[in-house]
């Protein structure tokens, strides 16, 4: 198992690298000219002024050598300099993550602690009511675009009914608590601070769910389509056959095999909330790595797109190397 | 599952499914979904026969009016009928959708298809490029190009390209290798049959189910990303009449909810429209649910 | 009311005091599927006296495993239980709530199904699927249920129990987790075991190794057992009665020898009559007693006697339904001939209908060929399949599928491939057939050395040699209609010319195989597996060869329908001069059918030899074994035969064992066999044996 998790990570550094290769080859090699989304058609039009900028980022260098420059600040730990902020990227995307993380954990945990139970009870009680409101919440869920679904939810709850907080982490005029973690729901705590957290988790209320939403519908229908297979297997007729209580049949014999596309499934949609709450970030004025990808991409910023996509695909390659390994875990047919 | 496994006696009425019954249990979804499409393909091809308003028409005097009966759905900031405007942007994104769709899968079923043939190095590379392109969030990448390419309709759609076709390659290649080992595509070997004849005869008629019940669900998911693009500004140059920009126009405007209500009720109405006919197909082609 | 008798014997049933422990009375199931109601059991009555052993024959689709699910009400929806009584100790199991059904399963009755495979859930530990069947029924506590548990698979005869205990099925093989599913059944010490097709899905020398324990577990526990197969070998190795169920309803039940030596129902005489027996091979007769068509429709049942479209025996009044009656003492028929006193006759030796070639199936290139000339050598060829490397630096690991293999097949005759699963026949046959391509040695047809050719180059041959497959669903492409599988190697290799030829020589093999050409026009999901199996022949033969290879091409069907098959391959191959190369793990088929037999062990050959010198006189240990392991359907003969379990399993391909590679389990294995692997001699006439000490295992 270390053997296998070393060579695996390994596998995924070279990935990495050539991840940021990738979006390094598409932003140089794409006719979009970042002088001009940067400083204007004023600036960009005095010819001197635009030599000594495109000399300060690095422009005029030849592609070959940006990318080793790249990479060599890469090895120090350095993404280099954003062109929009003006400050270090790895700074930058320190200050967003926690914001991020918060949400997409929320809205992970939303869709998980609802969408399992319900997939089970679904494929259990099949074709009742409950199957019927499972498959109608899934269905809706992988069908509403993300944006459209915030706007409802912002409009009826904080809106109309006006029993939700607007935009924003906290309330507008309120304080962060002290920064340990960066997450507010944390630092609240740790800082006895609860006034600050209840205004941050009711913050966190709508925007989790509107994030949730698609991930909630297809964890229910992975969870209920496995379920079902795992109702038709041979063994659980041999548990009946036991005399086991059908309760038992399903926790006991049941879940342990459904659940275990559900990890991978659920790994993958962990991965995908936290590096594409675009959507969501920028309505709900979220101060995200979303919305900060989404500024940097319209600025055509490519320090900034160099440093999130590296950011991005670690993210995605260490948790597909954790749901590897509770696979493995989990299944012990998989030997490793 | 029924949870007392073999009802004992009594019985009271044989409950042999009648005609219709069963002709919906197997037919119905799959019907429903298509007629949801089909509808929003003759609105796109009929909009200007379906309304007597001009999407492009501004008229501040008439603006943020409310649903009533000269404009069923109301107006937009702009005074423009945002009825007329739904029915035009139906064009939009029916068109993307099948074009990301269709093309990506012609090309990524290609190259899962020559990986799957050629085994080996070959195999190795291009998985690689699959495993590189699907760890970036698809969202993300596409933004990326779309920003870097400009904004516009064709541009939105090759960057979405760009994000797409893996798992078509990915799914063509795993069909492609159970097929290659069935006993049928073995006697095919063994009657002497040259490759392209056994590809073509035997292992893509077999392997298209699966492809198609992608294709199907995954023309909702492009029509949601981009509306979803072209809500954050890159899809479409306004003010060509697209959901996506139309529910970004309406955002704020959350007294005036008909402005951005209505375009997202049509992205939702199309997509569970695809993810009715995919589950259809799907269903249909899978013995195992065909039980019953 | 009824005698039950329990003494296997001719005739000295006596009457048990006890009253049964299982009562079956009338006792009916259907399926209420959307095309209409299957009566899957309709009126099926039998009983089981106490620590008596009840073997429940028939075909797929005779209702026998949707019978004994029933007993259990182990069926789903949209199964129902709609009449009849299912006594169990004196309580009707039809009428039990859920709360006494769940304390009879497991405890009363146990159940141990057909497939090992699937029935033993794959992440949890041996050990708790064991212990939870003891702990449900609330007998005993967790540590005595562990212990008991190893107790139990040390009976079961598993090795290493407390080491078994703490593993995950798929650490096991087959055989082993059918003897775990059988520790399973027997922990809780019930009064009646029913196993449905317990031995189906393994070996031959497993299944052996099951059916004895499963005797011994009956004497020892005096547990009843209902026995549930579609083998009469395996019902006359272990029951004493027999049930014989067709149609959904039993239509004869006796003591197992005289119904195998005198049956009274003419379903019952075709069955017996159908399989070839190992122990009883008449020079000269090669084909085999079968009855025409196929089982009626379970939605639409005759409303005479059900056997009838398809009996040799029919009366008018066959038109009647008739009951199931009493006609001596313990044995009942459902037949108005064998009521009426009758017997039904030994089987007359059907002689091959004359062969009218037509003009355009004739062999044009193969009738050059004299018989006896050599067509196919196969000289030192090895097979391995390299295995996904668990890690980027991990060993590559191999799998020896075949591990030189030398033979010579001669034109016109049939050689038997046998051996168990895993021995790499199916590997060696997609060789010679270069499906794949071998790892090393050569493959020389008709003269031409085809191992490392290219399809290309190998094209001209394929119309020389086909290929018929095993799995009769899985062969033909369920996107195309039989006219188009037949015609596609017509139009290809420019057999015929015209659209209307095609259509004429499509006709002509459909003919031949005994389809009607209708069947053209239709897809393979409309014919039965027996049918699908014809069609596959019809395909191979479509290109005219001289030489077939056969890869299990009856093991998925009916016995009935695997005899219909072997008389048309045999009347095909004195039509056409066929050679097969003929794989079968069923030996009496395979003596039945075969000149000479090939004896495969873990990709390597043990033996060759002449197929009746091989099943009198077999020189090598393995041979010896695996003959002795086949069951016969003969309770007198099984009675009288020594029995040779062979011990343990076949050792794992990946590492085979050094030397000769049967020494693991071999008796007679002495140091020089782990040191030298004993090359294939001829130690008799046309006997060759790949052992050290050929013929000194008796």
């Amino acid at each position: 198992m270390p053997r296998y998790i070393v060579s695996r990570l390994v596998a995924a550094a070279i990935m990495a690298v050539f991840a940021t290769l990738v979006i390094f080859l598409i932003a140089n090699t794409v006719p979009g000219d970042p002088v001009r989304a940067q400083l204007g058609d004023m600036a960009a039009s005095n010819p001197e002024f635009l030599a000594a900028w495109r000399a300060k980022w690095g422009l005029d260098l030849p592609l070959w050598e940006r990318y080793l420059l790249f990479l060599k600040g890469l090895v120090h730990g350095d993404l280099g300099i954003s062109i929009a902020s003006q400050r270090p990227v790895l700074d930058d995307i320190v200050n967003y993550a926690p914001a991020t993380i918060e949400l997409a954990t929320a809205g992970f945990l939303l869709s998980v602690v609802v969408g399992v139970p319900l997939g089970i009870v679904a494929a259990v009680r099949r074709d009742t009511w409950i199957d019927h409101v499972a498959r109608f919440v899934s269905l809706i869920g992988v069908s509403s675009p993300t944006f459209w679904l915030a706007f409802i939810v912002l409009a009826v709850f904080y809106g109309e009914l006006q029993i939700a907080p607007g935009p924003g982490r906290l309330d507008p005029i309120a304080f962060p608590p002290d920064r340990v973690t960066g997450l507010f729901l944390v630092d609240s705590v740790l800082a006895g601070n609860w006034e600050s957290f209840w205004d941050a988790l009711s913050h966190l209320v709508l925007p989790s769910t509107v994030l949730a939403a698609s991930t909630l519908g297809l964890i229910t229908r992975t969870t209920r389509a496995s379920m079902l297979e795992s109702l038709q297997q041979d063994y659980v007729r041999v548990a009946r056959a036991k005399g086991l209580k059908e309760r038992r049949i399903v926790t006991g014999h049941v879940l342990p095999n459904a659940l275990i596309p559900v990890v991978t499934l659920g790994g993958l949609a962990y991965a995908n909330l936290l590096t594409g709450a675009v959507m969501t970030e920028t309505i709900f004025s979220w101060p995200g790595l979303g919305r900060y990808t989404f500024r940097s991409a319209a600025a055509l910023d490519f320090p900034a797109i160099m440093g999130i996509t590296l950011v991005v695909a670690v993210t995605y390659l260490l948790i597909n190397l954790l749901i590897d390994i509770s696979y493995a875990l989990l299944d012990p047919r998989v030997v490793r | 599952m029924s949870l007392a496994q073999a009802t004992a006696v009594p019985v009271s009425i044989a409950p042999v499914a009648s005609k219709r019954r069963r002709w919906w249990r197997r037919y119905g979804l799959a019907s429903l979904g298509a007629t949801i499409i089909l509808a929003w393909i003759l609105i796109a091809i009929f909009a200007p026969v379906l309304t007597s308003h001009s999407p492009d028409l501004v008229d501040v005097t008439n603006r943020l009016k409310p649903p009533s009966a000269a404009n069923l759905l109301g107006t937009d900031a702009l005074g423009r009928d945002v009825l007329t405007r739904l029915l035009y942007g139906s064009r939009i994104s029916l068109t993307t959708g099948f074009v990301v769709v269709i093309l990506a899968a012609i090309f990524g079923t290609l190259v899962g298809g020559i990986a799957a043939y050629s085994r080996g190095r070959i195999e190795e590379i291009v998985m690689r490029v699959t495993d590189l392109v699907l760890c970036f969030p698809p969202i993300i990448l596409a933004l990326a190009i779309a920003a870097a390419l400009g904004i516009g309709a064709t541009n939105t759609i090759i960057a979405m390209l760009v994000v797409w076709w893996p798992k078509f390659a990915r799914l063509a290649r795993s069909l492609i290798i159970v097929q290659r080992s069935q006993e049928y595509v073995e006697a095919a070997m063994v009657v002497g049959l040259s490759p392209a004849r056994i590809l073509i005869r035997h292992i893509i008629p077999n392997s298209v189910g699966p492809l198609i019940v992608l294709v199907t669900l995954d023309i909702g998911n492009a029509i949601i990303t981009f509306a979803g693009l072209s809500f954050l500004g890159l899809g479409v140059i306004p003010p060509t009449p697209e959901w996506g920009s139309m529910v970004s126009e309406g955002r704020e405007l959350i007294e005036q909810w008909w402005v951005a209500s209505f375009p997202g009720l049509a992205i939702l109405s199309i997509v569970v429209g695809f993810n009715f006919l995919g589950d259809g197909i799907r269903d249909w082609l899978d013995p195992k649910s065909r039980r019953r | 009311m009824s005698f039950v008798k329990t003494i296997a014997g001719t005739g000295q049933a006596a009457p048990t005091s006890a009253t049964p422990i299982l009562d079956v009375r009338d006792l009916r199931t259907q399926f209420f599927t959307d095309e209409g109601v299957v009566k899957a059991v309709d009126g099926v009555s039998f009983s089981v006296a106490p620590g008596e052993t009840l073997g429940i024959v028939g075909e797929s689709g005779s209702g026998k495993t949707v019978a004994a699910l029933s007993l259990m009400r182990l069926l789903e929806e949209p199964a129902r239980i709609v009449g009849g009584q299912i006594l169990f100790q004196g309580r009707d199991v039809v009428q039990m709530t859920a709360e006494e059904l769940r304390a009879m399963r497991g405890d009363g009755i146990a159940m141990v199904f057909q497939d090992p495979m699937t029935s033993l859930n794959p992440v949890l530990k041996i050990a708790r699927q064991l212990a939870e069947t003891m702990l449900v029924h609330g007998k005993v506590s967790e540590e005595q249920a562990l212990q008991r548990a190893v107790t139990l698979l040390g009976r079961m005869g598993i090795t290493a129990p407390q080491r078994a205990i703490d593993s995950y099925p798929h650490q096991f093989s087959g055989g082993m987790r059918q003897r775990v599913m059988l520790a399973m059944g027997f922990s809780n010490e019930p009064s009646l075991l029913i196993a449905d097709e317990p031995t189906t899905a393994l070996d031959v020398t497993i299944q052996a190794q099951i059916l004895d324990l499963l005797a011994e577990l009956n004497r020892d526990y005096n547990t009843a057992i209902v026995l549930i197969s579609h083998d009469l070998g395996v019902i006359a190795n272990v029951c004493s009665r027999v049930v014989v169920m067709y149609a959904g309803e039993v239509v004869e039940e006796g003591p197992t020898e005289q119904i195998l030596t005198d049956p009274r129902h003419p379903y019952t005489w075709a069955l017996i009559n159908a399989v070839p027996r190992i122990d009883r091979h008449v020079p000269g007769q090669r084909r085999l007693v079968t009855i025409e068509g196929t089982p009626p429709d379970p939605l639409n049942q005759p409303p005479g006697c059900r056997f009838a479209a398809r009996c040799p025996f029919k009366i008018a009044r066959c038109d009647e339904h008739p009951a199931l009656t009493e006609i001596r003492p313990g044995r009942k028929t459902r037949c108005w001939v064998t009521q009426a006193g009758e017997n039904l006759p030994q089987p007359k030796t059907q002689v091959a209908a004359p062969a009218t070639v037509k003009a355009g199936m004739d062999h044009g290139e193969g009738t050059k060929l004299r018989r006896g000339e050599r067509m196919l050598e196969l000289r030192n060829v090895v097979k391995h399949f390299p295995l996904p490397k668990d890690t980027f630096f991990g060993k590559q690991k191999v799998v020896h599928a075949v591990d030189g293999v030398d033979l010579d097949v001669a034109q016109g005759e049939t050689v038997g491939l046998v051996g168990e699963s895993g021995c790499g026949k199916s590997t060696l046959a997609r060789v010679v057939a270069r499906i794949h391509q071998p790892t090393a040695g050569s493959v020389i047809f008709h003269g031409q050395d085809i191992s490392n050719a290219s399809q290309a180059q190998i094209r001209p041959l394929r119309r020389r040699m086909q290929m018929v497959f095993q799995d009769p669903y899985a062969s033909l492409n369920p996107r195309m209609t039989v006219g188009e599988i037949l015609g596609e190697p017509l139009r290809f290799h420019n057999i015929t010319a015209t659209p209307a030829e095609t259509r004429e020589r499509i006709g002509d093999l459909l003919n031949v195989v005994g389809l009607s050409p209708k069947a053209a026009a239709r897809y393979p999901h409309e014919f039965s597996g027996g049918q699908r199996q014809r069609i596959s022949i019809a395909r191979a033969l479509s290109v005219q060869p001289d030489f077939i290879i056969a890869d299990e091409p009856i093991s998925a069907l009916d016995v009935n329908i695997q005899a219909q098959i072997i008389n048309l391959m045999i009347d095909l191959q004195e039509r056409f001069g066929l050679t097969y190369l003929f794989i079968a793990h069923d030996l009496a088929v395979v003596r039945h059918i075969s000149d000479r037999v090939v004896v495969l062990y873990l990709g390597k050959v043990a033996e060759i030899a002449p197929a009746d010198k091989l099943f009198a006189d077999p020189l090598h240990p393995y041979t010896r074994y695996l003959i002795s392991a086949v069951p016969i359907p003969d309770a007198e003969v099984e009675r009288k035969r020594k029995r040779m379990p062979l011990q343990g399993e076949p050792p794992s391909a990946i590492d085979p064992p050094s030397g000769c590679r049967f020494r693991t389990r071999c008796p007679i294995a002495q140091g020089i066999c782990a040191e030298t692997a004993p090359p294939v001699v001829e130690h008799k006439p046309g006997q060759f044996a790949a052992c050290h000490f050929a013929g000194q295992f008796k």
